[in-house]
């Protein structure tokens, strides 16, 4: 457990590199860690995922895929083209929230 | 990233129900994570693929040591159901809905909608030619999402530096 500053605010992370605390969490946050991610800018539909990755986070985790695209009403190939390369850990680390723990 | 060329690819070569599913779930996780994802379908594999097979596939209670009385909701333990049971006409029926039950339950897909998610995912997909040839099957007796018909030396080829799991 460590500290990162991201937008300017000093935020707990896990070693993996997730943010721990949800609360801590900021939209600047959001923006900045897209870019980390190499997502230059969030759109529409990338704020609709991490809106409701946000709120339906279950102890401060990501939702699934599965989750994410029947809640959102996003299909798979959206989600993959808005976070391409691996959008269950990029969502996530830019949503603030830690690894889904589900499978599907 | 470490991960951006790492490569995973599965041989699926069995086309019971609950064989079909190891490679469904570790591919959607792969992919999730950002690793390539290719699935080679051969033998019996190919039950996953075949538009007529896909949503009938089934698991066998016969020589099934796995397969206890406690799944069918009754608590013996260890007890197995016995194999002269598992002949009875509609067992296999029986095992099948059983899981596809416990399947649904847990939010997780049926077979064909898997493959789809994965091949929207980005996954690459292939049936094996040799069993093509054998089974007397052609590109059109396939699902979408399966590329094309290739042969083991094409596999190899497309699999260089990749990780393989042959299930």
């Amino acid at each position: 457990m460590s500290n990162k500053v991201i937008a300017g605010v000093a935020v707990a992370v896990n070693t993996e590199g997730f943010m721990t605390n949800p609360a801590e969490w900021t939209r600047e946050i959001a923006v900045e860690v897209a870019k980390e991610e190499g997502i230059g800018e969030l759109t529409e539909n990338h704020w609709k995922v991490i809106d409701f990755c946000r709120s339906s986070a279950e102890n401060g985790k990501s939702p699934t895929l599965r989750t994410i695209t029947n809640g959102t009403g996003l299909t798979t190939k959206d989600l993959f083209a808005l976070f391409p390369k691996g959008p269950a850990k990029k969502v996530a680390r830019i949503a603030g929230l830690g690894k889904p723990e589900g499978c599907v | 990233m470490s991960n951006e060329n790492r490569h995973i690819a599965f041989i699926c070569s069995k086309g019971n129900l609950d064989m079909a599913y190891p490679a469904l779930v570790m591919g959607w996780a792969a992919l999730g994570n950002g690793i390539d994802v290719t699935i080679f379908f051969t033998f019996w594999g190919m039950d996953m693929i075949r538009k007529s097979r896909v949503d009938h596939l089934e698991i066998a209670p016969v020589a099934n040591t796995s397969m206890k009385m406690s799944m069918m909701g009754i608590d013996t333990g260890n007890l197995g159901i016995p194999n002269i049971m598992g002949v009875i006409p509609g067992m296999t029926a029986f095992a099948t809905n059983l899981m596809n039950d416990k399947m649904k339950k847990l939010g997780v897909p049926p077979v064909r909608e898997y493959l789809q998610m994965l091949s929207d995912a980005g996954a690459k997909m292939y049936a094996c030619k040799m069993s093509v040839d054998m089974f007397d099957l052609k590109q059109s007796d396939f699902i979408d999402g399966v590329d094309s018909i290739v042969t083991a030396g094409d596999f190899m080829d497309m699999t260089d530096g990749a990780q393989i799991i042959f299930i």
